[in-house]
């Protein structure tokens, strides 16, 4: 499999970005702000034709796109999170904004014909297409984002699961929100050169709504969507070895929601099965205590 | 077919309903407005805009699909759609919009993953067909200019059925929306009207995105209706308010697109988020007007 190094690099690129989408999607599954990802996963496809239409590196677009809407949800909403009907608003727009540079763009190229070809490859990304360099700066950006989110997890889990508390407890909770979406603008504008702004979403929510669903216990769901979105990566590389008809994207998102739909099914099985011994166990019960009081 | 912009407004729109095309675009552009004001306010109002968005996105897939296997594009995207508007419904708990933290949590990470396995699925489809990228912008953002006499005929159909299930459990929906729990005790089947709720989304993205494209239907949906929710709580004027946004903003948008050489895609989403933004800006001075002590006291109570 390794004998191409093109799947070495893609190994490379997706194992970073898994890290830093697994981390950061569990945090934003928690925090209820799976559309703020959504959201600028859009974002990032208008920031890189803007960066094609003005012919800069598209990498600048991505970045400056991504983090400098991120930073404008916060400043919407209240204590660094947005409504999702601003969020709504704004993304449209910008989505808007994105036809409105495509058509420059496209203009400008004078019917090429590779304005299509473009846009698809910003939607869908070319994990298989990523130079070596440009997979050590996927690797690099990805393992320093699970840094900083991994130093600031404690008081960002505390200002999440209660915020006021941690408010009244001195946790800077208004700087923590922001922090963490300047996170999220980078994991977007990184991931979507690689997966493509269509599938960072899945990457960022699958994982984590897998790992949420099967432990309650936040460290450990923490490194469970960790451990799942890079396995989501590498089982969805391995597939498009023995598969290559079907492209990578596909078979790392089939992967991921497969994963999802099983702990969906089990976490749903799980508590109807607490749920039903719990009836007959109750005369039982009660007859024992009968007994004993007897 | 590009002639120049005139100050004289009257023979613009005589030029512009001169092509059959370009009326066609209007036509379809009022019923447009109409259909995804109505819907689209009882959207915001319900806080979900998330599964409206997702349900939009599938609409995209449907048709590569239908167009990979050799069916009519129309069937894939009211498949898609409510298809994954049932499975959002059926998976979620509470209202949909979510009652409690962890279940907001959940239902808003299935939302994300159902999105993002048909945005895969899409994928999938473009490879294996691979001959048509181009038209993917077209999925994505929309022809307006393809629209013939018998689209129009289709989509008043399909707008006239949605808008008189939206008539019959409209009382029933608004008090389900702003009130779950007590509509519950009240005997309205909550679980019901929720899923018929997302099953008329569903239908309305499915229809409006064949022709607008699975991005733009999303603006026509939350953008008149949360302009018009910032100016009234009151159901019936934010609806009137809803639907004469969203039909001045395509109507003009078309206009602008046209004489512009722009995509439709950005001039109505323009025209309608300027509204959104106007509104917001209105309040604000308002507020500030009428009570300034009551509102640096809220201002600090925010902070």
């Amino acid at each position: 499999m390794f004998q191409d190094s093109y799947m070495l690099t893609a190994l490379v690129a997706g194992t970073g970005i898994a890290l830093a989408c697994g981390l950061v999607g569990y945090f934003l599954v928690l925090r209820a702000q799976v559309f703020t990802g959504d959201a600028l996963s859009h974002v990032a496809f208008t920031g890189a034709l803007a960066a094609l239409a003005f012919g800069i590196d598209l990498r600048v677009g991505l970045f400056a796109g991504c983090v400098l809407v991120a930073v404008l949800f916060g400043a919407l909403g209240r204590r660094g999170r947005a409504d999702d009907v601003v969020i709504g608003n704004v993304f449209a727009w910008i989505l808007g904004l994105g036809v409105f540079f495509m058509t420059l763009y496209t203009t400008n190229q004078s019917g090429s014909g590779d304005g299509g070809n473009q846009t698809v490859q910003v939607l869908f990304g070319s994990i298989l297409g990523l130079s070596s360099s440009m997979a050590v700066t996927a690797l690099a950006i990805g393992l320093a984002v699970s840094l900083v989110l991994l130093l600031i997890a404690r008081p960002l889990l505390f200002a999440t699961l209660d915020e006021s508390v941690a408010a009244a407890r001195g946790v800077p909770v208004r700087l923590l929100g922001y922090g963490f979406l300047v996170l999220i603008g980078v994991t977007a504008g990184e991931a979507t050169q690689a997966v493509g702004s269509m599938l960072l979403l899945g990457l960022l929510a699958a994982p984590a709504g897998t790992a949420l669903l099967l432990t309650d216990r936040p460290y450990l769901g923490l490194a469970l969507s960790a451990g799942l979105a890079v396995a989501d990566i590498w089982i969805g590389l391995l597939l498009t070895h023995l598969v290559p008809r079907a492209p990578t994207s596909f078979w790392i998102m089939t992967v991921a929601a497969v994963t999802y739909a099983a702990a969906v099914a089990y976490s749903r099985s799980a508590r109807a099965k607490r749920r039903a011994p719990d009836k007959p166990a109750d005369p039982a019960e009660s007859a024992t205590s009968k007994e004993a009081a007897a | 077919m590009n002639p120049q912009f005139s100050w004289n407004l009257v023979t613009d729109v005589q030029w512009l309903w001169s092509v059959p095309s370009v009326l066609n675009a209007y036509r379809a552009g009022v019923v447009v407005a109409v259909l995804a004001g109505v819907v689209g306010w009882f959207m915001v109002l319900r806080r979900q805009t998330f599964a409206g968005h997702s349900i939009a996105v599938t609409g995209f897939p449907g048709a590569a699909a239908a167009v990979y296997t050799g069916l009519s594009a129309t069937l894939g995207y009211f498949g898609f759609c409510i298809g994954a508007a049932l499975v959002i419904a059926y998976y979620t708990r509470g209202s949909g919009s979510g009652d409690t933290a962890g279940e907001r949590a959940h239902s808003s990470a299935l939302i994300a993953v159902v999105q993002a396995f048909a945005l895969a699925l899409g994928a999938l489809f473009l490879q294996l067909y691979g001959g048509f990228l181009n038209s993917t912008s077209d999925f994505l953002f929309g022809n307006f200019l393809g629209i013939t006499s018998a689209d129009v005929v289709v989509l008043v159909a399909v707008a006239a059925v949605v808008l008189v299930v939206m008539a019959v459990i409209g009382r029933r929906l608004l008090f389900v929306s702003i009130d779950p729990a007590v509509a519950a005790a009240r005997g309205v089947p909550v679980r019901a009207v929720n899923a018929l709720f997302l099953v008329l989304l569903g239908a309305t993205v499915a229809e409006v995105s064949q022709f607008t494209g699975a991005l733009l239907v999303f603006a026509l949906l939350v953008m008149p209706a949360a302009t018009a929710q910032v100016f009234t709580a009151r159901p019936a004027l934010g609806l009137a308010i809803g639907v004469v946004i969203g039909v001045l903003s395509t109507w003009i948008g078309l206009a602008w697109a046209f004489f512009g050489n722009q995509g439709t895609g950005f001039t109505i989403t323009t025209l309608a988020f300027g509204c959104y933004v106007l509104a917001l800006a209105i309040r604000a001075v308002r507020t500030r007007l009428r009570t300034p002590a009551a509102a640096s006291g809220a201002l600090e109570g925010v902070s």
